[in-house]
């Protein structure tokens, strides 16, 4: 009787001690909260990125003494990719003003987008969240740079087409977009819908269900279909399962594309030889062979101070956090440009984010050249001009195998600045003029 | 000695009859009530609030909805996620149909709605027992997230397929939306949670009470002292779903503030179930305790090393909570298996008697 009432006591103690300590973070840096997800289902998404992370913001803090010598503070938060221990880490590292967040979850950016500008803090969705956000002149919080889905998807179109022989001989064509049955999953179809009308080709719509592991009737339709294209909206599991199932009906591999989720090296290393010639949209360059990773190798794995194992770095999804970590700290650099070089705010991070101009130049001395296109962010326009690329896997490793593609923003804009009219309204928000911005 | 009745009699049927008989049990229910709306929102920061109180106070709702079904009535229900997202989907299509209707009166039939749907899926109650009619009750489940999933006229044709919840006030204080305060929607969460927490008290002490515990005991010597179990059971239903349904509309509106359907996915229905069960079939208080547990517990657990000075991985952090949670789990099961409420049952009736047992 008497373990259990010590048991019980331990128990009620740690419980009530718990939420009261925080540690404070010390005068003189910028933090940046980081919500991850090691564990759970997409835990092999999840590491990748939350290294990446890691191991650019202590590079910068290491190498080069933090940003303009304001050093950054960051705290990993574990959200198992969950909506709602996503709000919880969220809110809990809020306490710590951070001046910005990554969410890497669609639910969560979804979380976010309404919180932003209450509580002062950047969301940052790069190449997810709600396509909407894009215009600037409505959700002044929010950036999705340095591209949309909806760019990705008419990107995707202009490469078939390429591949085709001309956007005149999409005519005909048999397209079939496979999607997670979620917010994220249906981002692309409007696009791709829009697209189907104007250049007539047949598109068709499956939905496949979270998470993704059954997709047996999905694939039956498509060997019924028998489309000429396959694009793919996956995440975790249904990545793997969906390149499996198109190696089992015997699909050619090279006309199923992927999106930029639907693209790493845990998507297609589970189905082996069969995924060889499988293709994904992307808008950083994959490999290990740049500067940047020269220097994380140098400052931090040589001195064992790496985030994960020196075999990860130059993955796709670690590439991709390092150059969100990379525009993270240039936006916090544009700010100190008129903000001036000590801590800021979300306030005067986000005049950064908005005036990021990322030039060729800059993106040498950063040693990043063609791990991505220069990128410029205006009021109005929060995706910036980015364009993507085609990669391949070869069995081994992601091989780029298309130039930078210009999405058809003739056709995305004028969609997205009415669904950004839609979706503010929602929030009672009103459109801001960008010409009185400075 | 705190729990001293000496001196307290019962002079009338009424006192007798009391909610809480024990003048020291009333006093302190009604004061730990007042002090959960005054000092809360005076006190507790952004994160407490927002994080960890009105969950706490949603899933609670919830629980003591599924409890009625479940821990009273007997029928086992995996539904609850889907009933949850009828009275979110509802109160949104109803509170952007009609502006000026108050966020109350919305929440209200949005529980109706809940309930009507209840209701039917109810139906094969009548038939099926047990485990079977979990499975019944899972094809609920599916079926409306299948449902709002697949039908845009439910999200109002969003291209984001989510709803979001707009500003809303009651008495000129927004308490829905982004830019309601936190503090705002802690206390309609409290308000709604008190008033339903009372109604079902009273509920399974009275008459309906009465035949739905003896529907759950033996259904057939209930049908044969006059308990018609048709009614009886599809009240269960409706009443349980109506209280999930406004759970499932505070889910949006007072907490998560926008949702897609994976919110209300068969995780839900888990999770609140498992809130019954370790809480304690067929008690109200049991309903608190349970949705205390799961949803305080792991917070707290997350950040005890933390809080004990240890730098650990998250990752590491995050194993070693599922462990101690999942161990915790097994450990009040076995110790014992009628939920949290039966031990502080056991703890009262000791303490009554102490410090002189017999």
């Amino acid at each position: 009787m008497t373990w259990r009432v010590a048991l019980v006591g331990i128990v009620a103690l740690a419980v009530a001690a718990g939420p009261w300590v925080t540690r404070v973070q010390a005068a003189g840096e910028i933090f940046i909260p980081l919500l991850v997800y090691r564990t759970g289902p997409y835990a092999p998404n999840g590491i990748p990125i939350a290294n990446g992370a890691i191991d650019y913001f202590t590079l910068v803090n290491e190498r080069d003494g933090g940003v303009n010598g304001v050093k950054i503070a960051f705290e990993e938060c574990e959200d198992q990719y969950d909506t709602k221990q996503g709000v919880e880490c969220y809110e809990r590292l809020k306490t710590k003003n951070p001046v910005l967040v990554n969410p890497y979850s669609t639910g969560i950016t979804y979380q976010l987008i309404p919180k932003a500008p209450v509580d002062k803090v950047v969301v940052h969705s790069m190449g997810y969240g709600m396509t909407a956000t894009a215009d600037g002149r409505w959700f002044p919080w929010v950036f999705n740079f340095p591209m949309t889905y909806w760019s990705q998807a008419s990107a995707f179109v202009k490469y078939v087409a390429a591949q085709e022989g001309g956007m005149d001989k999409l005519k005909g064509k048999k397209i079939a977009h496979i999607y997670h049955n979620s917010p994220y999953g249906k981002e692309a179809n409007p696009t791709l819908e829009e697209l189907a009308r104007r250049h007539a080709f047949e598109l068709t719509l499956l939905a496949v269900d979270h998470p993704g592991q059954e997709q047996k009737a999905t694939w039956l339709q498509i060997r019924r279909l028998n489309p000429d294209w396959i694009y793919i909206s996956g995440w975790g599991v249904m990545n793997q399962v969906a390149i499996k199932e198109a190696a089992a009906i015997g699909f050619k591999m090279d006309r199923v594309v992927g999106n930029w989720w639907t693209g790493t090296e845990v998507d297609v290393i589970p189905a082996g030889d069969a995924a060889k010639g499988y293709k994904s949209m992307n808008f950083n360059a994959p490999g290990a062979g740049f500067k940047v990773h020269q220097d994380i190798n140098k400052f931090l794995y040589d001195k064992g101070k790496g985030a994960g194992r020196r075999d990860g770095i130059g993955e796709v999804l670690y590439n991709r956090m390092v150059v969100n970590a990379m525009l993270n700290v240039e936006a916090i650099r544009t700010a100190m440009t008129k903000h001036g070089n000590k801590p800021l705010t979300g306030e005067q991070v986000r005049w950064g984010f908005e005036n990021l101009n990322l030039t060729e130049k800059r993106l040498e001395e950063l040693g990043m050249k063609g791990m991505m296109r220069p990128l410029r962010v205006t009021c109005e326009n929060h995706e910036g001009n980015g364009q993507a690329f085609v990669q391949q896997w070869d069995g081994k490793k992601w091989n780029v195998v298309s130039d930078w593609i210009e999405p058809i923003r003739e056709v995305v804009r004028p969609k997205l600045e009415a669904a950004a009219v839609d979706e503010a309204k929602k929030l009672g928000y009103t459109m801001r003029d960008c010409a009185k911005e400075k | 000695m705190i729990y001293r009745e000496a001196g307290q009699f019962k002079t009338s049927y009424a006192s007798d009859q009391a909610v809480f008989p024990i003048v020291q049990d009333r006093v302190f229910v009604l004061a730990a009530v007042v002090a959960a709306f005054v000092v809360p929102p005076l006190v507790a920061g952004d994160y407490w609030l927002q994080a960890i109180l009105i969950p706490f106070l949603i899933y609670a709702l919830a629980a003591i909805g599924l409890n009625l079904l479940t821990g009273y009535a007997g029928q086992l229900s995996l539904g609850t996620g889907g009933f949850m997202a009828v009275g979110a989907y509802s109160a949104f299509k109803l509170t952007t149909a009609f502006p000026q209707l108050s966020i109350i009166a919305v929440f209200l039939l949005s529980g109706l709605a809940a309930a009507a749907i209840g209701l039917l899926f109810g139906i094969p109650s009548l038939r099926i027992k047990g485990f079977y009619l979990a499975v019944a009750t899972l094809a609920a489940q599916f079926f409306l997230i299948w449902l709002f999933n697949k039908v845009a006229w439910f999200t109002n044709y969003a291209s984001s397929g989510t709803i979001t919840a707009p500003d809303r006030t009651v008495l000129g204080v927004t308490v829905t939306g982004p830019n309601a305060p936190a503090a705002a929607r802690y206390v309609m969460a409290l308000a709604f949670v008190a008033v339903f927490a009372l109604v079902a008290k009273n509920l399974v002490r009275g008459r309906i009470g009465r035949s739905w515990m003896a529907i759950r005991d033996r259904d057939i010597a209930a049908e044969i002292i006059g308990v018609r179990p048709l009614r009886t059971k599809l009240l269960a239903f409706g009443i349980s779903s109506f209280y999930c349904g406004v759970a499932g509309a505070e889910l949006v509106f007072l907490y998560l503030g926008s949702a897609e359907t994976l919110a209300f996915d068969i995780n839900q229905s888990f999770l609140v179930l498992f809130m019954v069960i370790i809480g304690g079939l067929g008690s109200i208080l049991g309903s608190w305790l349970g949705a205390a547990f799961i949803i305080l517990l792991p917070i707290f657990l997350t950040r005890l090393p933390h809080s004990l000075g240890l730098t650990m991985s998250v990752a590491l952090q995050k194993q070693i909570e599922l462990m101690i949670f999942g161990g915790l789990i097994l450990f009040f099961l076995i110790v014992e298996p009628h939920g949290l409420a039966r031990l502080w049952q056991i703890g009262k009736e000791k303490l009554r008697l102490w410090p002189f047992p017999h």
